[in-house]
């Protein structure tokens, strides 16, 4: 009974802990792209709120907060208000099989640094990410807007188009660790990185996870040029903050994956285990804004064509060899 | 066993506590003056044309449809990928004949244009 | 106990998203609730401790055929007139779901009956699958002593492919 209590009082903190870091890297992540892509076009970025613009992220949760929740006339109220729940949740829900450090024990008793580990692992966040494209179809459709409705269809297809290719990508570590967990994963790779391994696995990974965060160079959902603001046109509010929440903490949960599968996760030396992995996730992220401001956008029928006629073949390519390798060692 | 998939559950009540908190939150105090021309659909400041409601190509049915065909196929590679090791090149083979019929499909599919989008 | 409690609590659940899948009028709503009802299942799936078929049940049902269902409904856009005229059309189809409802349920129900209640036991318990892992052992059956249903699957993948195909393709030299 004692022993159900702790692990329950365990859980919430943990939760509570991972939780509230991941909402506050969210918020400051929108302040070092800004920042980011500013200094690379040899500009300041924000410099007003704080110290070199700081509270910037907490002047804009305000504003967003007291902002006017516009519902459109024609719009499907109670799909419109659902979509960016929808949206959300599974963003959000993708950290929980994530280890972000080794076991550390405190007062005699050892605690996982991962919320939760279960052995169907990397299919677990699979499965919850592809319930969040819902987030981007209904909003768009509920939207009763040309722009939105476009938009979603774009957003979606290419979501689903490379979501393949996504899973394709990582089976090829799956084959050499014999498991689906993520704490077995990075375990499995004491020795060295899966990258080194997989070189090809982690290319198309890289590739796919791009576009399905909607990222540019594959960011055409929301090509302002043609379709306004893709499938959040008409949002304002905290529905639209809830919308960019969830685009964030996707690429979050895509970067965390990468450095999970490919990077060894928190394995490193000198540091604690879960600052060597809040840096290599870091990298990760530096690598998304950095494409992003040097990158041109893709057209939609090369993003289409590039996905189901390159990606795919390649990625089942990669399965095969990295099948021969292990056959023949 | 079960008990490991508890955090999931408070996780999944923790976050759609924290999303619908935040929808009901900023609909309570932020303010509220609707008029027709603010909740008319935004058409780059045209008045709206007909519904947006439109009917649309049918292409994007069908790359739903193969990812659906495809989908399954890269759901059964995990439990294979899983065991590959215990199979070895028995395991190989059973594979490569299940690509194989598949990438028949998938040739005919890029003949007929499915990939397309002119 | 507690196990049994939740999979009660879960079952009605699921049992109320499939009702209101049907009764509900307009198809985005349905549907909607349809992927609900999906969610739901693969609750009861890792209740069930088949973690491995409760993630495919998302990943497919809800995260794949529903996006393709969803398209359809939006491809089609029924205007209330359509909705209206079409409903005469379908007068066969509640005496046929009558029909393999009645044969579904004698179907669940006599397997039940021979196995469940006279405490007949499989092969694999919950430990042992715990012990092996579900997606290990998932694999090893699969690929070893049902390889041959896993190729007919391929064929029948084949088949969807030459289907979807030869439907949309008239489509696509009109567009």
């Amino acid at each position: 009974m004692i022993e159900a209590l702790i692990f329950l009082v365990l859980t919430i903190i943990k939760i509570g802990v991972v939780v509230g870091v991941l909402l506050l890297i969210i918020a400051y992540l929108i302040w070092v792209e800004r920042k980011v892509i500013a200094h690379m076009q040899v500009r300041l970025g924000p410099m007003r709120v704080g110290w070199h613009g700081l509270l910037q992220p907490i002047a804009d949760g305000l504003k967003l907060i007291f902002k006017e929740d516009i519902i459109p006339a024609r719009a499907s109220k109670v799909v419109f208000v659902l979509a960016p729940v929808i949206a959300t949740v599974p963003a959000l829900m993708a950290i929980a099989v994530i280890p972000f450090g080794d076991t550390i024990s405190i007062f005699g008793k050892s605690i996982d640094m991962v919320i939760t580990d279960v052995n169907i692992g990397i299919l677990f966040i699979l499965a919850v990410t592809s319930v969040g494209v819902y987030g981007v179809i209904l909003g768009g459709w509920s939207s009763n807007n040309k722009y939105s409705l476009l938009g979603a269809l774009r957003s979606s297809a290419q979501m689903i188009s490379y979501e393949l290719s996504l899973g394709l990508s990582l089976i090829g570590v799956i084959m050499i660790s014999q498991s689906l967990s993520l704490v077995d994963i990075v375990d499995s790779q004491a020795k060295y990185w899966f990258v080194i391994l997989q070189p090809l696995g982690f290319l198309i990974y890289a590739i796919s996870a791009i576009a399905e965060t909607n990222r540019c160079p594959f960011d055409l959902p929301e090509a302002e040029t043609e379709l306004v603001a893709g499938f959040h046109t008409e949002y304002s509010s905290m529905k639209f903050a809830l919308f960019f929440m969830a685009e964030y903490a996707n690429i979050i949960t895509v970067s965390a994956v990468a450095v999970t599968f490919f990077f060894g996760g928190w394995r490193g030396p000198y540091l604690p285990p879960v600052v060597w992995f809040l840096i290599k996730m870091a990298l990760c992220i530096f690598f998304f804004i950095w494409l992003r401001s040097t990158y041109p956008r893709f057209r939609y029928d090369q993003l289409m064509k590039f996905g189901w006629k390159i990606l795919l073949p390649v990625a089942l390519l990669n399965i095969l060899i990295t099948g021969l390798v292990i056959i023949l060692l | 066993m079960l008990i490991s998939y508890l955090p999931i559950l408070i996780l999944l009540l923790v976050v759609m506590g924290f999303a619908i908190s935040n929808i009901i939150i900023s609909a309570l105090i932020g303010r509220h003056k609707p008029t027709a021309e603010k909740l008319s659909p935004y058409e780059c400041g045209v008045e709206p044309i007909g519904s947006a409601r439109e009917r649309f190509s049918v292409k994007f049915y069908i790359i739903a449809m193969m990812f659906v065909i495809f989908d399954i196929e890269v759901v059964f590679l995990y439990p294979w990928a899983v065991a590959y090791k215990s199979l070895a090149l028995f395991g190989l083979i059973e594979m490569a004949i299940f690509i194989i019929i598949l990438l028949v499909g998938y040739v005919y599919i890029w003949k007929r244009g499915g990939f397309e989008w002119e | 106990m507690l196990e049994s409690l939740l999979f009660l609590i879960m079952g009605s659940i699921t049992i109320a998203c499939a009702l209101c899948v049907v009764f509900q009028k307009n198809p985005i709503y349905s549907a909607i609730f349809l992927i609900q009802t999906m969610v739901s299942l693969a609750v009861l799936y890792v209740l069930l401790h088949a973690q491995f078929i409760a993630a495919i049940q998302v990943m497919i049902y809800a995260g794949a055929i529903m996006v393709l269902f969803i398209f359809v409904i939006m491809l089609l856009n029924l205007s209330k007139a359509d909705e209206e005229g079409e409903r005469d059309n379908l007068f066969f189809q509640k005496p046929s779901a009558i029909i393999l409802g009645f044969i579904l349920v004698v179907m669940i129900g006599t397997v039940t009956l021979k196995t469940v209640f006279q405490g007949v036991k499989g092969e694999y318990t919950p430990e042992t699958i715990s012990q092996i892992g579900n997606t290990q052992l998932v694999g090893k059956m699969l690929f070893t002593k049902y390889v041959f249903p896993f190729e007919i699957a391929s064929i029948l993948l084949f088949a969807a492919i030459i289907g979807a195909i030869i439907l949309a393709k008239k489509r696509i030299i009109e567009d």
